[in-house]
């Protein structure tokens, strides 16, 4: 038993993509069979996985999900962002630089909005739960925004640790409810364009969720709200440690 | 010719990321700033040169295509190495905090849509 769990360590990211393509054979059916198609089955497949990973880190209490059990170590690689990064970056082959350039303006006033929308909403919440002072809020403000803000944001203030890891939890939160809920409400806010995907992007921020729900409502919509998203993190980093640290300062 | 595009597509992320990365130093933060999206818009900008001087094969393009095909599945593999366990276990304010702006956010979408230039 042991030298085949060795054997599946060694060839990690072959093992994975063994596992990956059951998952999705295994899903496609439950798309085809139990929603008649109406759930696209790429959905499904990205929600068993967030299925397996919980499971995983209830099993092993470690924070790589599946890549945590023996024998399924080959999954930190395949899943992890360089990959994630080179996939995305193929997808912008045949994408319309025009429609880039010609939303590029609204794509940047939805980053700032996005990033400022969210880091008060999350003020507002930590308050409302009895948090106040001005770097626990400003933290998870940031962690609103994405799970790499927070921790950046907390480190550079000097947050306590289980702030800092609230401000994580929040941005996880984020990335799989956009994960899974960008199908699901697509409809609803006209997001069928690429001007509206540039615009849900700069909005929304987490790379990973949009991303990974652009792909299953259509995945002609990645690249362009890739292409504003990928700025966000950035851009958070930028704005919560600095300017929005001395808002909430002047604030409180 | 399928490598020369798989080479192509590398060569557009590596160039791409070391830029966001530089932008994030420059700036002094801890955070690469739009690697990805730099390496976006190199890709399109290379293939239409490319195609331009004819110097674009199709064979290329199926190099990059196998990996924009493998962008779900890869995916698949992210969401599976997620810290979900973290993400519910962490209380309410946690929750909250990610659910809430993301609405909050969303509700904006219809104005700003109406703001964007048609095609």
């Amino acid at each position: 038993m042991e030298y085949i769990i060795t054997f599946l360590d060694k060839n990690g990211l072959v093992f994975a993509f063994l596992v990956t393509g059951l998952i999705m054979y295994f899903s496609e059916g439950i798309s085809k069979n139990l929603t008649r198609g109406k759930i696209p089955g790429s959905a499904i497949s990205i929600f068993m996985g967030l299925v397996l990973a919980y499971f995983a880190g209830l099993e092993t209490l470690g924070k790589k999900g599946i890549a945590d059990i023996p024998g399924f170590s080959g999954f930190e690689i395949m899943g992890g962002p360089m990959f994630r990064d080179f996939a995305i970056v193929s997808t912008a082959m045949g994408a319309s630089f025009a429609i880039i350039k010609k939303t590029g303006p609204i794509g940047v006033l939805s980053l700032f909005l996005g990033v400022i929308i969210s880091f008060a909403a999350g003020v507002i919440i930590a308050y409302a739960m009895g948090i106040t002072d001005a770097e626990s809020l400003t933290t998870i403000g940031a962690g609103a925004c994405t799970f790499v803000v927070g921790p950046v944001t907390g480190t550079a203030l000097g947050a306590s640790s289980d702030i800092i890891a609230i401000s994580i939890a929040a941005g996880v939160v984020k990335s799989i409810l956009v994960t899974i809920g960008t199908p699901l409400i697509a409809p609803y806010i006209g997001l069928k364009t690429p001007q509206s995907a540039m615009i849900f992007g700069g909005l929304m921020g987490t790379t990973s969720g949009t991303a990974a729900g652009l792909a299953a409502t259509d995945p002609k919509l990645v690249p362009y709200g890739a292409m504003t998203a990928t700025f966000y993190t950035g851009l958070g980093c930028l704005m919560c440690p600095s300017v929005l640290y001395f808002l909430m300062r002047a604030i409180l | 010719m399928l490598l020369r595009g798989v080479a192509l597509l590398a060569a557009c992320f590596v160039a791409g990321q070391i830029l966001g990365e530089t932008l994030g130093r420059f700036l002094g933060i801890q955070a690469n700033v739009g690697g990805v999206g730099f390496a976006m818009l190199f890709l399109i900008l290379a293939q239409n040169e490319l195609e331009k001087r004819g110097l674009f094969h199709l064979e290329m393009e199926e190099g990059v295509h196998f990996w924009s095909k493998m962008y779900i599945p890869i995916i698949v593999a992210m969401s599976s190495v997620q810290n979900v366990r973290v993400a519910f276990s962490n209380g309410l304010l946690a929750l909250l905090a990610g659910i809430i702006p993301v609405i909050a956010c969303l509700a904006l979408m219809p104005i700003l849509s109406k703001l964007a230039p048609k095609d």
